[in-house]
């Protein structure tokens, strides 16, 4: 990859880094639409927890940080890390069944 | 302070109905990763995962856009412009694949519909109508991000009619489904609108700094209008 690509790259993820971690705490708290929705129209109360609402990182915060600013700043770019690891994992899985389909 | 449920949770669909849309969801992934299998280099690949992230990260700014409501970004205009329909399908699927596992948001049994609206109608949608624009617009790079926008903005509440028409075949709750149906509508109509700048911006920025990454750019070299 020629070094001009690289600090490309590493510009894109440095914007995610610092919008996951740290603008993240700025953000509407307000529902969002699909939750109003539900809320006006009476059936939020259908919604159940899912069966991963007790896992360390539910709801964007980290358990056992008590910090607000740290704990959503610090699941998101634990979050940022995670969603690169799994995407190019994906990615290149979809590349080399590219390869094998040209021979 | 973000402590939001951004997608569809358990118990609003019921199960069968949430199954039917996690075997569609499966067939339509299945045929994006065979279909991006064909758009991938070692150029694009790259940029198809950060698009990922950023559609990630982007989705943690909740903007408020009424009175006690707020949006966020889908992402699927913006992964289409940059990468192409396959990929993007792709993008949006791990993203929802991640919230749903590591974050706990939105169902597990709810992630076919979630997929299907997002990855998918989003996805293909964005897709129709950035070729449109492109073909009506100057062949520009302002053009493909101008696209990009108003596929956005058609986009958001296109996806919100695929949540009710799955609430319509499968709504647990006793309100009917054509009030839902308007709800929706109108305020995924004024998330249209945020999403539509947050695209217009991030594809015109790297429009203007790595075209030669952009599938909206590159591709338009293929269509013959």
């Amino acid at each position: 990859m020629s070094k001009v690509s690289k600090r490309f790259y590493l510009y894109f993820l440095m914007a995610s880094i610092l919008i996951a971690g740290v603008l993240s705490f700025y953000a509407s708290s307000s529902p969002d639409g699909l939750e109003k929705v539900a809320e006006d129209k009476g059936f939020l109360e259908t919604a159940k927890d899912s069966a991963l609402s007790e896992s360390p990182l539910s709801d964007y915060g980290v358990a056992g940080i008590e910090d607000d600013r740290l704990s959503v700043g610090l699941s998101g770019v634990i979050g940022v890390f995670v969603t690169a690891l799994v995407a190019f994992g994906v990615f290149a899985l979809a590349k080399r069944m590219n390869r094998g389909a040209t021979n | 302070m973000f402590t939001p449920k951004l997608h569809i949770p358990d118990g609003f669909i019921n199960l069968p109905i949430s199954a039917l849309f996690g075997l569609l969801s499966i067939a339509f992934v299945a045929l994006a990763l065979k279909g991006a299998a064909k758009t991938l280099d070692d150029r694009t690949t790259p940029l198809a995962g950060l698009t990922a992230v950023f559609i990630f990260a982007a989705q943690m700014i909740n903007f408020p856009v009424a009175a006690g409501t707020s949006g966020h970004l889908v992402g699927a205009a913006l992964a289409t412009a940059l990468v192409g329909p396959y990929s993007a399908t792709l993008a949006l699927t791990v993203v929802l694949g991640v919230q749903a596992l590591l974050f706990a948001d939105g169902g597990l049994t709810a992630l076919g519909l979630n997929v299907f609206n997002l990855s998918v109608i989003a996805v293909w949608v964005s897709h129709f109508a950035i070729i449109f624009f492109k073909r009506v617009l100057p062949k520009t790079k302002t053009s493909v991000a101008f696209a990009a926008g108003a596929a956005a903005f058609l986009s958001v509440p296109i996806a919100a009619t695929g949540f009710s028409i799955q609430y319509a075949l499968g709504g647990t709750g006793t309100i009917d489904a054509a009030t839902v149906a308007t709800a929706m509508l109108g305020t995924h109509f004024l998330i249209g609108i945020g999403e539509a700048l947050i695209t217009f911006l991030t594809v015109s920025s790297v429009i203007g700094t790595r075209s030669d990454l952009v599938f909206g750019w590159q591709e338009k070299l293929e269509i013959k209008s």
